[in-house]
């Protein structure tokens, strides 16, 4: 898929649905669009039916979080058109009580999708059919995807002998998780070297 | 009076079936929930999630490199696959290019991967309906893979063998000369465990017009690899939207007709043929390219030499820096996607700019084809269902990641 076809597309989408989507941009030669929450739905219909996308593949929904934003996930859907041979991709915005609507209305397929974002970011899907968690364990608390869930998680299981059940307990780490930061101060870091926040801070005061 | 005994002999018909989650027929950890009306299923509710490791979360707190050999345990039984589609979404941030021989070989030990996951889907499928034989003849192909893995890479299974802009290591002439010969061997093999499968009255009883996939079906519940390709459709990534250097490449896409489990069959044998013919083809290009590099010279990709590390202080700090620190991709967003074996397998993959994704999200291929057994099964008689679970090509360690 050449990037002018791209570009076409994307012209092409913004002339008929340029209420609902915010703006686009082709990098790596990947075409995505950043699309408003409540019109999502009219959206992807427009992409799976209309004659020039023809996006009729659901590919992949998933959630992305961004805690420091005030609408701190990305819903991001991932189309595929067979018959053009053709991808693209949508993302919006929410945050944690604002429903998005469902797109099970349009590809049975979402079901799950959304369902595994619900599970692992807490996104809520408006008019789901079922939203019940898919991965996690029965009855499992939290939301495991989030960047301020712990990787080690914050229950552990393990086979009592006594009671002859699995139980659970809080994780008891033996030794404090070591979480190596080897970024380099030259090339990882891009605002401030650690310590200089002081100086600065100090400058302010006087 | 008769109509009340009429109804309490239908409710008496009705009853719910728990499924897995340990069921030989589960093909790993499924828990199944099935509404049963007689014989007949009226509803499926899979439970998933029984081998969640949790790989997206742990991708997140390791540097590149470091991630990498978790995508052998993703679809463990074709582990380079994923190792492929993991590299090149980072080779697509970070815009290097394969070395061609890096290329070449990476295509080869994609399609042993893809034989490797085929003998088994199809020899347990026909063990699922009730034929032990082929699954003994079909190991023993897959085993000698098995060891070509093990050649390749020191492990036979999860090879790690993959790296961002090419291989770890070359491979030895004599590994590539066994492979060729293999390649003469197999079809033999192949031959005789067709004649055991193929026309068998009992196998074609319990597959032949079972699981009926057609066309409104691959779109609504987003189907990609065979179960596309076993109702007619000509869609393979490898030849729609080629990658590495398949273009070159000459094969043929098996298509079925009937969309039912005995085409999806009769899809994965034409395709271990045509897999067969692609390892050929890249033992001939690679034989005729001669020797190279197989990871791009003087990139921070790449370790140095031992030899140089020994004279080079630059080499050594390097080699420290790329096992500790690894390298930075940068900043963006984006989805590599590769025909896997089982469908199409992809990475969406966001940087932030540092040497750990922000944020990795694996698309398995058997997450939507499982999400399908409840329209795919229903209607169906309850021994169906092993058969269509067989046919869909599931495995636990990519749907629950």
């Amino acid at each position: 898929m050449s990037i002018e076809a791209l570009k076409d597309l994307a012209a092409h989408i913004e002339a008929t649905h340029g209420d609902a989507v915010r703006a686009s941009q082709i990098v790596v030669g990947e075409l995505t669009l950043l699309a408003e929450r409540d019109h999502i739905v009219p959206l992807l219909r427009f992409l799976r039916d209309d004659q020039q996308c023809n996006f009729e593949t659901l590919i992949d929904i998933c959630g992305v979080d961004y805690p420091e934003r005030s609408d701190r996930f990305e819903v991001v859907y991932h189309l595929l058109s067979m018959r053009m041979n053709h991808r693209i991709r949508v993302r919006i915005r929410t945050d944690e009580e604002t429903p998005v609507p469902s797109a099970t209305v349009l590809w049975p397929a979402a079901n799950w999708f959304e369902r595994e974002a619900f599970d692992m970011y807490g996104i809520q899907f408006a008019d789901h059919p079922d939203l019940r968690r898919i991965l996690t364990d029965y009855g499992f608390e939290g939301y495991p995807l989030r960047k301020d869930f712990p990787l080690t998680g914050n229950y552990e299981v393990r086979y009592d002998d006594l009671e002859k059940r699995v139980v659970y307990e809080p994780v008891k780490l033996t030794q404090e998780y070591r979480n190596f930061d080897f970024l380099s101060p030259w090339e990882g870091m891009t605002s401030q070297i650690p310590g200089d926040e002081k100086a600065v801070s100090e400058e302010a005061s006087e | 009076m008769a109509d009340t005994i009429h109804t309490s002999i239908e409710d008496e018909r009705k009853f719910t079936l728990n499924f897995g989650p340990q069921h030989p027929a589960a093909h790993g950890v499924l828990r199944m929930i099935m509404d049963l009306d007689g014989e007949v299923v009226t509803r499926i509710d899979s439970h998933i999630g029984l081998l969640h490791r949790g790989t997206e979360k742990l991708l997140e707190y390791k540097t590149y490199l470091q991630g990498m050999p978790y995508f052998d345990r993703l679809d463990y039984c074709a582990p380079m696959n994923q190792e492929h589609a993991w590299c090149l979404a980072i080779e697509k941030l970070l815009g290097v290019e394969v070395p061609r021989r890096a290329s070449l070989i990476r295509v080869m030990f994609s399609e042993i991967g893809r034989i490797m996951s085929h003998i088994l889907n199809v020899t347990t499928q026909a063990m699922d309906v009730g034929a032990l034989t082929p699954i003994t003849w079909g190991f023993e192909e897959r085993e000698k893979l098995c060891v070509f893995y093990e050649r390749a890479s020191g492990s036979r299974m999860h090879a790690a063998y993959f790296r961002p802009g090419g291989v770890h290591q070359d491979l030895p002439q004599a590994l590539i000369d066994d492979i060729a010969t293999w390649c003469e061997h197999f079809p033999i093999a192949m031959d005789r465990i067709e004649s055991l499968i193929t026309e068998n009255r009992i196998f074609k009883q319990r597959n032949v017009d079972i699981g009926v996939v057609d066309v409104k079906t691959i779109m609504e519940w987003g189907f990609s690899g065979v179960m596309v390709r076993g109702s007619g459709l000509t869609w393979d990534l490898r030849r729609s939207q080629p990658y590495e250097c398949y273009d070159e490449l000459d094969f043929k896409i098996p298509v079925g007709k009937n969309g039912d489990n005995y085409d999806r069959y009769v899809c994965r044998m034409e395709e271990m043929k045509e897999s067969t013919k692609i390892i050929k083809q890249c033992i001939e290009l690679l034989a005729k390219e001669g020797p190279g590099p197989v990871l791009p010279r003087d990139s921070k990709l790449a370790p140095p030499r031992r030899g140089e590390m020994k004279n080079s202080m630059e080499a050594l700090i390097h080699h420290f820096k790329l096992y500790t620190e690894g390298f930075h991709v940068p900043e963006g967003e984006c989805y590599a996607h590769i025909e896997a074996p089982k469908g199409e397998f992809g990475v969406y993959l966001v940087s932030d700019g540092t040497n750990k994704p922000y944020r990795a999200k694996i698309r398995a291929p058997g997450y939507p084809h499982l999400q399908a057994m409840d329209h795919l099964s229903k209607g169906h008689m309850l021994a169906d269902v092993s058969a269509i679970l067989g046919s869909l090509d599931i495995v636990f360690g990519e749907i629950d990641r």
